[in-house]
């Protein structure tokens, strides 16, 4: 396997785990090649997560942005109402497979938490959840989903107390169990193999979706477009329209926050710079003395300084472009999709959402646009209520 | 201002030969710069080599420490919160180097040292009088830039093995090692623990089948009783969170509290 995607990527790690991630991934590339796993895998997926997910042609919500088409991609219908189950349960499957009957994870809005803590229920592996306390406040449904999931919600108070410290947590775990544990890592982020086997378990969403708008529009999209944390429902739904770029533009669009000016985003490629951060080299935001920033985001899933390597390098090389939408932009995202097509979005794909009336000033109108609807927006309810008030 | 005297590499060398022909361990103080506060740190690094340090790491502090435990992590977070940068290590560096000759290593995660400049930074630690420098988050496999800026100037890049290295790594990757050879004695963070593995003589055992460089044991060590019970089995001991940990718990002198705790443990290296 490939450890880099140009000068991005890598293995930035303590030696105690250098064994654990060549253990990985030998495991991974012997389950790939093994048609049992891949039926157990589509079964799953299939009759548990309820996949292939729909295409909604959003007719109300195209015109109401100016655009020919806009396409929905329907991942806020897979169980647990994210695609983050996507590689959950790829992941689960194969920590069952290496024999770690304990699993750790990360969580930023919860969404990979509890699909984390569904997969390992229903595979019968312990679960143990690392979350900012910040984040815990910020999304306490899903602590409580977490739970009655059986799993262990650990709460994170070093740091900024969000996403990139669970991250960091969760690593420390695993650095001390590592003959035991499983980390299942939610995003396209971190150390080799975990980028690039978490966009081939969530490549199902482009797969899918590349066949189902060739058959809406009998050809491809113009645009495809996906919100970008960590970047993993993005290089997702990117990866199968890499090959078509004579055809299908690809645009990522992160978390603004306030505005990239006040330095209160986590928008690590519009707003970043190239460094190592979670055992990988890619755009992060970071200090002039190179030390990990302070992000801001309304969103509690793009809330992270820094964003997976295959997206760093799709940046650089062009293939794909990056634009940063703000908090307020974000919520005029959410209330428009809820309105003009009765489906409330998560806070994340909300600026996927924002970015379309950006596309048709760059573009035109006579564009058809595929978006990544990552998410389901029960969740945020209460942060956008406070938000709206 | 460029300090003179033993380069980098040899610095190290002459620290663990000087103990060795003491009949001792040889003993390295871990302590994050500017931590509790700037000012305190030229005296704490002082009263370290007063109670017997042979060699001083100076923790280059970081927003994400992830191979350290909570007194470290703490310990970095106030250093930052004080401002400290990689540039305030390398001056705490060469000062203490001109005033004592002492064998000052630098211990910090990558992306600092790459922002600084890995070039900058290997003819700026070299012009300070730094030894070496140690990377816990830059595994053999990233090394390959950094390493070589490093060693054409003199210092080592000290290589970390782990009880997980298995034996056709530390094949693989022993005979590059410079200085000497950083033992993790468990699969774990940094942090003082109650006692040191007792697998840890089968690992160092691994270790030495590849490599004649002296080998220091550290993560975990924190009382006299660890470092007696090393003797014959590794060449030094590294002391990170307890000493940090005497720093922060002393009420009075803190130089004085840490000079005595580091006297004991190097008693008892004494064979």
């Amino acid at each position: 396997m490939k450890g880099r995607f140009g000068e991005f990527g890598g293995q930035y790690l303590p030696e105690t785990l250098m064994p654990a991630v060549a253990e990985l991934e030998a495991a991974y590339v012997e389950a790939r090649a093994d048609p049992s796993f891949e039926r157990e895998l589509g079964g799953l997926l299939r009759d548990w997560v309820g996949r292939p997910t729909p295409l909604t042609d959003a007719s109300r919500l195209a015109a109401a942005v100016g655009l020919r088409r806009v396409l929905l991609k329907r991942e806020d219908l897979a169980h647990t109402g994210a695609h983050k189950i996507n590689s959950a349960v790829g992941q689960a499957l194969l920590a069952k497979r290496m024999g770690k009957h304990r699993v750790v994870a990360e969580t930023g809005a919860g969404q990979h938490g509890v699909a984390s803590a569904a997969a390992c229920a229903l595979l019968g592996l312990e679960c143990i959840v690392y979350m900012g306390t910040e984040d815990m406040r910020r999304q306490e449904p899903n602590v409580f989903r977490m739970k009655l999931l059986g799993a262990e919600v650990r709460g994170v108070e070093s740091g900024t107390k969000t996403l990139k410290d669970a991250v960091n947590e969760a690593i420390r775990d695993w650095v001390t169990n590592v003959r035991s544990t499983y980390y299942l890592l939610g995003s396209a982020i971190g150390p080799h193999p975990y980028p690039t086997m978490v966009r081939d378990f969530q490549s199902v969403i482009g797969r899918e979706a590349r066949g189902q708008s060739l058959s809406l529009l009998g050809k491809l999209p113009d645009m495809v477009v996906a919100c970008v944390g960590g970047g993993s429902n993005a290089i997702g739904i990117f990866a199968v329209f890499i090959p078509d770029s004579a055809t299908t533009r690809l645009r990522g669009v992160e978390a603004g926050g306030k505005g990239i000016a006040t330095g209160e985003h986590a928008a690590s490629i519009v707003g970043g710079s190239v460094g190592v951060l979670h055992g990988t080299r890619t755009m992060i935001l970071q200090t002039d003395d190179g030390q990990i920033r302070g992000t801001h985001s309304i969103s509690a899933g793009l809330d992270y300084p820094g964003v997976g390597p295959e997206h760093a390098q799709l940046a650089q090389s062009g293939r794909a472009e990056y634009v940063a939408r703000t908090d307020a932009e974000a919520l005029e995202g959410f209330t428009l999709l809820s309105r003009t097509e009765g489906i409330i979005p998560a806070l994340e794909p909300a600026h996927a959402i924002a970015d379309l009336t950006h596309i048709r000033e760059a573009y035109g109108a006579e564009l058809d646009v595929l978006v990544c609807l990552s998410g389901r927006g029960d969740k945020d309810l209460e942060t956008v209520m406070g938000a709206l008030a | 201002m460029t300090v003179a005297g033993l380069k980098g590499t040899d610095r190290i060398t002459r620290a663990f030969a000087r103990a060795k022909a003491e009949r001792r361990l040889a003993v390295a103080i871990y302590l994050t710069v500017g931590y509790p506060d700037r000012a305190s740190t030229p005296a704490l690094l002082r009263a370290a080599l007063e109670g017997g340090a042979d060699l001083i790491e100076l923790g280059v502090p970081f927003s994400d420490p992830l191979a350290d435990g909570t007194t470290v992590q703490r310990a970095n977070e106030i250093a930052l919160g004080n401002g400290v940068t990689l540039a305030d290590c390398l001056d705490a560096g060469r000062e203490l180097v001109g005033a004592t000759d002492a064998t000052v290593l630098l211990m910090g995660y990558t992306n600092p040292f790459e922002q600084y400049g890995f070039q900058a930074f290997a003819r700026d630690a070299a012009g300070a009088g730094i030894a070496g420098v140690i990377v816990p988050d830059m595994p053999a496999e990233e090394s390959a830039t950094f390493g070589t800026e490093i060693t054409q100037t003199g210092l080592a890049r000290v290589d970390l093995f782990a009880p997980t290295t298995p034996d056709d790594r530390l094949a693989r990757l022993a005979p590059g090692s410079r200085g000497f050879v950083y033992c993790v004695s468990l699969t774990g963070v940094t942090g003082a623990r109650r006692a040191v593995g007792s697998d840890v003589e089968a690992f160092v055992g691994r270790v030495r089948a590849h490599t004649a460089l002296p080998i220091a044991l550290g993560f975990g060590i924190s009382e006299p009783s660890h470092v007696a019970a090393l003797r014959g089995v590794v060449d030094g001991v590294v002391i990170g969170s307890a000493a940090i940990d005497v720093v922060t718990g002393a009420t009075a002198d803190r130089p004085a509290a840490l000079r005595d705790f580091v006297r004991g443990l190097a008693d008892a290296g004494r064979s």
